[in-house]
């Protein structure tokens, strides 16, 4: 990219520099489903799970390239790179399954930030994404968020963060009177949920904070022992959302963010979806 | 200590406790009712312990679960709680482990359950659980929404209890400031009283104000 060859003066563009923005992309008029993922399988593309663990090798779920686990132990994060917990809960093997069923051939990596218990539950999400956003991942998949105002600072930066090194946050938005981060930041792509049962079928919101619908009810997903549930729930919403993303960023690998939200814009079900 | 003491003060007190306890079984009742499921349960979270603890029970196990504790992680009702998110699940029977586990410490092995976080301004306090809706009633987003309106007077009732043990606690205690506790109730107890026993001590209390 011409951003490599000569740095651009930080916050403005000189006349002669217009040429150097050139974007990589050439858009069409009409952006459809057709022009953003169609014979995309979310190959080449990295998506990071936060969550439970996944269970790997589970039929829903295949391969898992990476399974990490954040603990806190006093004052020190402890990062375990080959964490072989697997999946404590069910969750995230669930959130993976749906990935994958949208984006097969996608690379999923696990970490895990939940099952050392209540207390320190906070420190360990927000050290979980540092480190995630840290891997340069493409997307990651989090339907967790926290109530407590102290983390809140922290994970906005974390979020502003990763939108600026082309890593989407895809958040689980809350359905209830509470204010929760980090899905209410506009750095990231908040997901409830619609009752279709079309994966495809998904819905931009133009009252946010939540930003997208998805599918979230009545959802048949993977859990662990190799089983299947039926789950309700934004956070089956939120994957959803990112395995479209997958698609798209594997059709089109250099779209930024900000880019991506707006092909999802339009090509959103109420918008575009179905030119 | 000064919230404690506050609270200790504020609450008037004693009985407070089983009012609130009261008011959560309530709520259980209700929702079992709304859902038409076989049972339902708050869990409130004992954060010393960073565990788990059945409140109140409405519908099956009833009786012999309120007390029963378990990790703050375990199940459902644990992510439930560290992930802030509502999950309903059809067919729990599908993942061995979930089963077994609420098997062994229940004697009841539900087919779906409805979980919801309980959060009180930045914290959650627990979880409400709903088990067993009937089959044949397809889950919709309204009731998602119905859940969370339930969730949201049970932590308010949660807080309430909450509260009202901190009082409890710093009434019993044995920290410096407990007579200071132990002297508002006293008074609040001897409102009705015909002697001028509560004239005195507050006359009394007034001096001691007065001299710090």
């Amino acid at each position: 990219m011409s951003t490599e060859e000569e740095p651009l003066p930080a916050w403005s563009l000189p006349a002669e520099a217009v040429e150097r923005i050139a974007l990589p992309e050439v858009w069409p008029g009409q952006i459809t489903r057709e022009w953003a993922w169609g014979g995309a399988t979310g190959s080449g593309v990295r998506i990071c799970v936060l969550d439970s663990g996944i269970e790997a090798g589970h039929p829903m779920v295949g391969e898992v390239q990476q399974s990490v686990a954040i603990s806190i132990e006093g004052d020190e994060v402890i990062v375990d790179e080959e964490d072989e917990a697997g999946d404590l809960c069910g969750h995230g093997t669930a959130c993976a399954g749906v990935i994958r069923s949208l984006a097969p051939e996608c690379e999923l990596v696990s970490v895990r930030v939940l099952g050392a218990g209540y207390t320190g539950s906070g420190t360990v999400l927000l050290e979980g994404l540092r480190w995630a956003i840290e891997q340069g991942f493409d997307a990651i998949n989090m339907s967790l968020s926290t109530t407590k105002q102290k983390f809140a600072g922290l994970l906005h930066e974390l979020a502003d963060t990763a939108y600026f090194r082309r890593t989407m946050l895809v958040a689980s938005a809350h359905n209830m009177p509470v204010e929760s981060y980090p899905w209410r930041f506009s750095s990231v792509i908040s997901v409830g949920s619609h009752e279709q049962e079309d994966p495809f079928a998904y819905y931009y919101n133009p009252k946010p904070p939540v930003e997208f619908f998805a599918r979230g009810v009545d959802v048949e997903v993977a859990w662990t022992g190799g089983g299947r549930l039926v789950c309700t729930g934004n956070s089956f919403a939120t994957p959803h959302i990112a395995g479209i993303a997958a698609l798209v960023l594997s059709k089109h690998p250099e779209l930024t963010p900000f880019q991506l939200k707006s092909v999802l814009y339009l090509t959103a079900t109420n918008v575009g979806g179905d030119a | 200590m000064s919230e404690d003491l506050r609270a200790a003060v504020a609450a008037g007190v004693l009985g407070a406790e089983e009012s609130y306890r009261s008011l959560l079984r309530s709520i259980v009742e209700v929702a079992r009712a709304i859902f038409k499921a076989k049972a339902s349960s708050i869990f409130l979270l004992d954060e010393e312990a960073d565990e788990l603890v059945f409140e109140a029970v409405a519908g099956e196990g009833s009786d012999s679960l309120v007390g029963q504790r378990f990790p703050s992680s375990t199940g459902i009702a644990g992510f439930v709680l560290v992930s802030r998110q509502p999950l309903v699940i059809e067919d729990v029977l599908a993942d061995p482990r979930f089963s077994r586990e609420t098997a062994e410490s229940t004697g009841f092995v539900p087919k779906g359950l409805m979980a919801v976080p309980l959060l009180h301004e930045e914290r959650a306090l627990g979880v409400l659980e709903v088990l067993d809706r009937p089959k044949d009633a397809k889950f919709t987003l309204a009731e998602m929404e119905l859940l969370g309106l339930f969730a949201n007077q049970a932590a308010i009732a949660l807080d309430l209890l909450q509260r009202a043990r901190r009082a409890r606690a710093a009434l019993e205690g044995d920290g410096d400031l407990t007579v200071v506790a132990r002297v508002a109730a006293a008074l609040e107890e001897r409102r009705e009283a015909e002697d001028s026993s509560r004239e005195s001590a507050l006359k009394l209390l007034a001096e001691l104000e007065k001299l710090l």
